[in-house]
């Protein structure tokens, strides 16, 4: 095979991957805490993408010229705007659920991604909606003069630069700081941590909120990298997100990290070399069969069932 | 009271104007901005004065009790008899009457909509027995649906089916996929299973989207129109049998009339729709039934009382998925036609609403739910937009409040005395 044909779609699939990471992170976090899908959290990067639009619009409206102002602002206010989001999911569909069967919050969370979606299409309009490409250009490998060769544009490095950083800022809070010490007891044991002085309703609130954040920043990242999105994209990118979380072992950080570039560079190497019409087929499937197969994913530890 | 309940309101107001401000006030047209004050504020509003008002409410006696009734709902609202509660008999006999009789005063409007309305009857009894009785939750059951519908359709392609012997083959077809389905995620647990189940549903509708040699990809397939022995509800015969008015019209002096084939489609689904609510009942007090149960309340219980998890799971999936599929071969009849538009996640997502509203488990709350949302979205015409927006509403509010279903469920069992 052609390695320049294997090099475009590995980043290809890295850039894909990286984004389905991000999302991934959201559906880990909450699963990991209180055991439930968040199954609006597709809704919430959607929202995201259009919040993206809307400031951008806004912001070269007020009349911010300079592109890098402008995006690090987008940036800021869509994590900021998205996390209350996930805050008001969380508040309104789920803590009320606290506590009932197993089946409610998930009936729930259905609930309300419809709401989310019609709420988008009711407020925005039905149509696609686009960015602006902001930043153009890119690099070649090798540089020039060469027939083949390897596209690298410069949103791709941006995206790449700017998930590793929020990951890693991620890592960060989750390993060093209290609240992520607090986050780990509330995951490890609810009651424990509630009787050790842990405020676990402000924790899963914070956990909705990280998760929304980082639902956000993949939000900006495919606007700005494929320019038009509509209100239903969040339906088969949560899903693929959430096969993410699972090929990596719901629960686990660093396994939402694997699980997505894992699924990136499949499904790009897939419709790269087999298949373009079956890629979301061939993603689905991977769901499906690792949760056949192997439940815990590549990092998780088995779920045991006690009584 | 007064002051607290306005604090409270201000309190909830300033996250909601942050939450509504971008996304109802900006709105984007292409890469500009069109900028509308109102709607966030409106919206605001609303919102601080509906929590202004329950703030104000719940501080008097009154709200105190509504609130507390709220409170008590986990499992207040199941009862506990030896009784099963059905409809008296002339009451059964009253509504089929009138069921029976609709179709000839209304025109093929209406006829339409009481046909899909029936139809997901029989969707709302099909996933009730999944998700209501052995508490699978299955977002996927569309896909039984379209293989209902598609089994119908390429039936006739292919293999030259008619409608009646469509119905069996459809029914056997879906509960096969059912079946397939079902031995795989046996081990899931709730959610995981869930997740299966729409990820399958999501690979059947992009395979007959994607399969163009067989499917007819996006364009679809066309489904025959249904016959009765020979008899076509067509002017002229198409399907080598007799036009229904040449047979009729010299015996009983019938004449040709553009409805004549709905209103046969509705009659037969009717038929259909009563014997398999009679089939729903029958099964949930047979012993298969009350396991199905069981399982929904505690599977590990269950099993350890020698109750075949595998066989009790595969017979709630395949059977429900055979009455989905029934409902796919009648889509398929009274649409004439179909492609795999009409067969994604929201139809799942709508089919669970139905059951979810209807409350989980009951057979006359599915078939009031599943009535009432074909019916009422043709009546507020004019709200057609906000339509999905209140069904997730609905679904969020139903689970806050009500988590076991609008009605009364009375379930069977047996209540021990005090002395006991």
């Amino acid at each position: 095979m052609d390695p320049y044909i294997i090099g475009q779609q590995l980043v290809n699939g890295l850039i894909l991957g990286a984004i389905y990471g991000l999302i991934a992170i959201g559906y880990t976090m909450v699963y990991g805490i209180i055991g439930m899908i968040n199954f609006a959290h597709g809704e919430i990067y959607m929202i995201s993408a259009y919040l993206t639009a809307i400031f951008l619009a806004t912001l070269s409206m007020v009349g911010i010229d300079s592109v890098f102002f402008a995006l690090t602002l987008t940036l800021a206010l869509a994590i900021l705007f998205t996390g209350l989001y996930g805050w008001a999911v969380e508040r309104i569909a789920y803590r009320p659920l606290r506590g009932s069967t197993r089946l409610a919050p998930l009936i729930s969370a259905i609930g309300m991604s419809l709401v989310l979606q019609n709420y988008i299409r009711l407020s925005q309009g039905a149509r696609n909606q686009g960015v602006p490409a902001v930043m153009e250009g890119g690099f070649r490998i090798p540089p020039s003069g060469s027939e083949q060769f390897i596209q690298i544009t410069n949103i791709q490095l941006v995206i790449v630069v700017v998930a590793v950083l929020s990951m890693a800022a991620l890592t960060y809070i989750m390993q060093r700081t209290s609240l992520g010490r607090s986050c780990r007891a509330t995951q490890q044991d609810i009651v424990m941590a509630q009787l050790l002085g842990v405020n676990t309703d402000r924790i899963i609130s914070i956990v909705f909120v990280i998760g929304a954040s980082m639902g956000a920043v993949a939000g900006v990242l495919v606007s700005l990298n494929y320019g038009s999105f509509d209100f239903h994209v969040g339906f088969v990118t949560g899903i693929k997100a959430f096969t993410a979380a699972v090929l990596g072992g719901i629960g686990s950080l660093p396994g939402a990290m694997l699980g997505g570039v894992v699924l990136g560079l499949s499904e790009s190497f897939f419709s790269g070399f087999v298949n373009t019409d079956y890629k979301d087929v061939f993603a689905f499937s991977i769901l499906v069969l690792v949760l056949i197969f192997r439940p815990s994913g590549l990092l998780g530890t088995p779920e045991v069932e006690k009584v | 009271m007064f002051i607290t309940a306005l604090k409270e309101a201000i309190f909830i107001g300033i996250p909601a104007l942050l939450l509504f401000g971008p996304v109802t006030g900006l709105i984007l047209n292409g890469y500009e901005i069109i900028v509308d004050w109102q709607r966030p504020i409106l919206l605001t509003l609303v919102v601080m004065v509906g929590r202004f008002l329950v703030s104000l409410g719940s501080s008097t006696e009154k709200g105190k009790h509504i609130l507390e009734s709220f409170s008590r709902k986990r499992s207040a609202n199941v009862s506990v008899s030896t009784t099963q509660t059905t409809l008296p008999p002339l009451a059964i006999a009253g509504i089929l009457c009138v069921a029976a009789l609709l179709p000839f005063f209304l025109g093929n409007y209406w006829l339409n909509v009481l046909i899909l309305a029936l139809i997901y009857v029989l969707l709302g009894l099909g996933l009730n027995i999944v998700v209501g009785l052995a508490g699978l939750l299955d977002l996927g059951f569309v896909a039984f649906y379209a293989v209902g519908a598609y089994g119908f359709a390429l039936g006739h392609e292919y293999l030259g089916l008619g409608f009646w012997t469509a119905i069996p083959f459809g029914a056997g077809l879906a509960a096969c996929f059912g079946a397939v389905l079902g031995f795989p995620v046996l081990r899931m647990h709730g959610d995981y299973l869930a997740i299966v189940t729409l990820g399958f549903g999501e690979i059947i509708r992009l395979v007959l989207n994607n399969w163009m040699s067989f499917t007819g990809g996006p364009n679809g397939v066309s489904a025959p129109l249904p016959t009765f022995f020979g008899m076509e509800f067509t002017s002229r015969a198409k399907q080598g049998g007799v036009p229904y008015h040449e047979v009729l019209g010299p015996i009983i002096g019938i004449d040709y009339s553009r409805s004549a084939r709905y209103i046969f489609v509705y009659l037969i689904l009717l038929i259909v729709v009563s014997l398999m609510v009679i089939f729903v009942v029958r099964l949930k007090n047979m012993p298969i039934g009350r396991a199905w149960e069981a399982l929904r309340e505690d599977e590990i219980a269950c099993r350890s009382l020698g109750i075949n998890h595998v066989t009790v799971k595969l017979s709630a999936f395949s059977m429900g998925a055979m009455v989905g599929g029934i409902g796919g071969v009648f889509f398929a009849a009274s649409q004439g036609f179909v492609n795999p538009t009409s067969f994604t996640f929201f139809e799942s997502a709508l089919i669970l609403a139905i059951v979810v509203l209807g409350g989980l488990g009951s057979t006359i709350g599915v078939i009031t739910a599943a009535v009432l949302l074909t019916i009422l979205p043709e009546l507020l015409r004019d709200f057609s937009d906000y339509r999905v927006l209140i069904f997730g509403l609905a679904m969020v509010m139903m689970m806050v409040w009500r988590p076991r279903g609008l009605l009364k469920i009375r379930r069977p069992a047996f209540k021990l005395g005090r002395s006991a």
